[in-house]
């Protein structure tokens, strides 16, 4: 039960909100489209329910055109982003709403509605009402009410944004479960979040201003960036970006010291290329390159340094949390095993290797 | 810019309530003039109610809140002279950029080239000096949070700057650089700042010192890094960071701890008396290592999280489930069962729920 999307295009004002959009979901698959806000995400969920007309394109379920089938009958639930819930019915009401107006017998309703609240942890809640519950909960009911229409696709629209960090973490880590063991329903999960895209894709999409730029296994996507600003969406903070050259054997980078060029960038010609650098692959160090701190910003567990080197920013990531304070000098140090190489207009030429290595390490 | 101290304030909407079930039970806390604090908790944690108290909304049902020494508590808002940026932005539409920041001098009867000198000061910083001439109401959400800040700032002799949620209605993307632009411009204009979130991000990233709060307590008041590197509760373990803190009970054989029957050495020695002991150690100082040695222990992995530039690893510890957050290049242990080393000066002994402290 293939959805298949191919060449959608819409253009609002001038805008491109989708931009020949062709993609292909699989049934019992958790594809996350991550995008910046604003890059077609959302209008793309709306466009394979049927909620947004679209200027040209079609979609097809198993070959079958879609176009013209209404959205009450494409076989689609949605959860959104802002939690929707009927405020004057209980938890079950909630839940067992579209099933009533399915005209399912009461039994059946009875059995879907508490599957679904216990594979949200909801049971026991049954008779609250939304306004009694936390924003995680009301969430919760939002996803267990798509999950017991039991429909072909499950479109979710970054559900987890409006939650506090712990909560997203929580339901993180439920969602993989949960949606791991959803038989043959297509999934389509949007978010702005590269580990929560990482964490729960089994395919990711990365769209950026209405195009989809890389499809592919979230480790495939994270280790092989086909372009910089791949690179830029799939890491939190955005992989540090910055021009340099390669020449006679040596890298070259405004600032830094130029450095015998690594195993894995030896055999590219000679010329000038964009280098990528993840946050934590540059370090502060006790010897380096002079940078003055800009920010600071603390996320989870970790610690990202922003200081410019001349007029080049980078951003360092460092475990746990520091005091680090703002214009502070710093030291900073490239790793030059890490690099990636890009060409001057930001297609992926060379990646550092990611040898899996097993237990111990370093 | 005043320091202020909360003298055994407490407060109860309910008169005649009994205390624990006050929205803040009494406590003492100071803060330090030009400094920037985040008072962080989840919705009923007390956060709101002491900022409300600060600001002389609330009066509280008993204990004293003093302004640089001077006891205002029964002073009403006006008479405190603090400034406060809520969730919502409140600037004036009908002025100017230059009106709204100009307003509160022209209030107190600056001369008119003092003003401009001020508005022009402050605008800077804000990064809004080149629309001082546009009307307010055509601003964007978050630059219209920065007026609302900038009118505290211009104000010289403000006692204190007071932010309830100011990101609120920001949108996302926007969240991110606000919150740089209000570190940046407390740095410079060091105001006492007081901000309410329940965003721990935004607490860390905005604040020199977190307090967090709940069931209307005071659970820890530090920088980031003591939140972080020695969390005085486990809620706070658990609250501050991602994965949160991970607590295992230990077994007591004669002076020493075992995990798993085999010995674990704690930071520090704790009396002896101290009855269920827990360890707790953060996953990013959770090691997996080759060879045996002490305070080594072995794992099963449980699962894998793929975060990117690192992966969490699902693991037990003598039954006990644990994670592990360890850098990408590391890759994932080929085999099912490996050992994990736990530093001892990572490892904090935990009673009851509370960090048993250093005798």
């Amino acid at each position: 039960m293939t959805l298949s999307a191919t060449d959608l295009s819409l253009t609002v004002d001038g805008v491109d909100h989708l931009k020949s959009v062709t993609a292909t979901f699989e049934p019992g698959r958790l594809h996350t489209v991550i995008g910046r806000t604003m890059a077609g995400k959302t209008t793309l969920l709306r466009a394979l329910a049927g909620l947004q007309e679209v200027d040209s394109g079609s979609l097809t379920r198993d070959g079958a055109d879609l176009m013209r089938t209404p959205v009450w009958r494409r076989d689609t639930a949605m959860v959104y982003q802002q939690f929707i819930n009927y405020p004057h019915l209980s938890v079950f009401g909630n839940v067992a709403f579209p099933l009533r107006r399915q005209g399912l017998s009461r039994d059946e309703i009875q059995r879907r509605v508490s599957k679904s609240l216990a594979l949200v942890g909801l049971t026991g809640f049954e008779r609250r009402k939304p306004s009694q519950l936390s924003g995680g909960q009301q969430q919760r009911v939002a996803v267990a009410r798509a999950l017991a229409r039991g429909t072909g696709i499950l479109l979710l629209d970054e559900p987890l944004a409006n939650l506090d960090y712990k909560l997203r973490e929580q339901l993180r880590d439920e969602f993989k479960t949960l949606f791991s063991d959803q038989g043959d329903t297509i999934v389509v999960y949007t978010t702005t979040e590269p580990a929560e895209a990482m964490m729960l894709g089994d395919v990711v999409l990365v769209m950026h201003e209405g195009r989809i730029l890389q499809v592919g296994p979230p480790q495939e996507v994270f280790e092989r960036p086909a372009t910089t600003t791949v690179a830029s969406i799939i890491n939190d903070p955005p992989m540090n970006i910055f021009p340099g050259r390669i020449e006679g054997g040596q890298v070259t980078v405004a600032g830094f010291q130029a450095t015998h060029v690594s195993a894995h960038l030896a055999q590219l010609p000679d010329g000038a290329y964009q280098f990528g650098l993840r946050a934590t692959d540059v370090s502060l160090a006790s010897a380096g390159v002079e940078g003055a701190v800009t920010f600071v910003e603390i996320s989870g567990s970790e610690t990202f340094v922003h200081a410019a080197v001349g007029k080049t920013p980078f951003v360092i990531q460092i475990e746990g949390i520091h005091d680090v304070a703002l214009g502070d000098l710093v030291k900073l140090r490239l790793r030059p095993e890490r690099l990636y190489a890009f060409d001057e207009k930001g297609s992926l030429v060379r990646t550092p290797s990611y040898d899996l290595v097993s237990v111990g390490g370093r | 810019m005043a320091q202020l101290d909360i003298v055994d304030v407490g407060h109860s909407y309910t008169p005649g309530a009994e205390e624990k079930q006050w929205a803040l039970k009494p406590l003492r806390l100071t803060f330090e003039a030009g400094k920037t604090y985040a008072l962080v908790g989840p919705s009923g944690c007390g956060k709101t109610t002491l900022l409300n108290i600060l600001s002389g909304l609330v009066k509280p049902s008993q204990g004293q809140v003093l302004f640089d020494g001077v006891d205002v508590t029964a002073l009403p808002t006006k008479a405190r002279n603090i400034a406060q940026v809520f969730q919502f932005p409140v600037i004036y539409h009908s002025m100017t950029v230059y009106e709204n920041l100009a307003f509160p001098l022209q209030c107190r009867r600056w001369d008119k080239a003092r003003i401009d000198a001020k508005v022009h000061q402050v605008a800077e910083a804000l990064d809004l000096d080149d629309r001082l001439g546009q009307p307010a109401r055509r601003l964007t959400a978050d630059d219209k949070q920065l007026i609302s800040l900038g009118r505290g700032l211009v104000r010289d002799d403000v006692a204190a700057v007071l932010m309830d949620e100011p990101l609120t209605v920001i949108d996302p993307q926007l969240k991110h650089s606000l919150r740089r632009k209000i570190r940046e411009i407390t740095e410079q204009f060091q105001p006492t700042v007081i901000y309410v979130t329940h965003d721990q991000y935004e607490a860390m990233s905005v604040a020199q010192e977190v307090l967090v709060m709940r069931d209307g307590q005071a659970m820890q008041q530090g920088t980031p890094e003591q939140l972080f590197e020695a969390p005085s509760s486990a809620y706070v373990g658990y609250f501050i960071g991602s994965p949160a803190m991970n607590f295992l009970t230990l077994d007591r054989a004669h002076q020493e701890f075992t995990l798993g029957g085999r010995t674990l050495a704690v930071a520090w020695d704790i009396p002896g008396s101290t009855s269920e002991v827990q360890v707790g150690i953060r996953p990013e100082y959770v090691k997996v290592v080759t060879e045996p040695g002490p305070n080594t222990f072995a794992a099963r992995l449980r699962g894998v999280q793929d975060h990117g530039p690192q992966r969490v690893l699902e693991i037990d510890v003598a039954g006990q489930p644990m994670k592990a957050k360890v850098p990408r290049e590391d890759g994932v242990p080929a085999i099912e069962e490996f050992l994990v080393h736990l530093p001892r000066a990572k490892a904090l002994p935990y009673s009851d729920g509370y960090l048993v402290l250093q005798s």
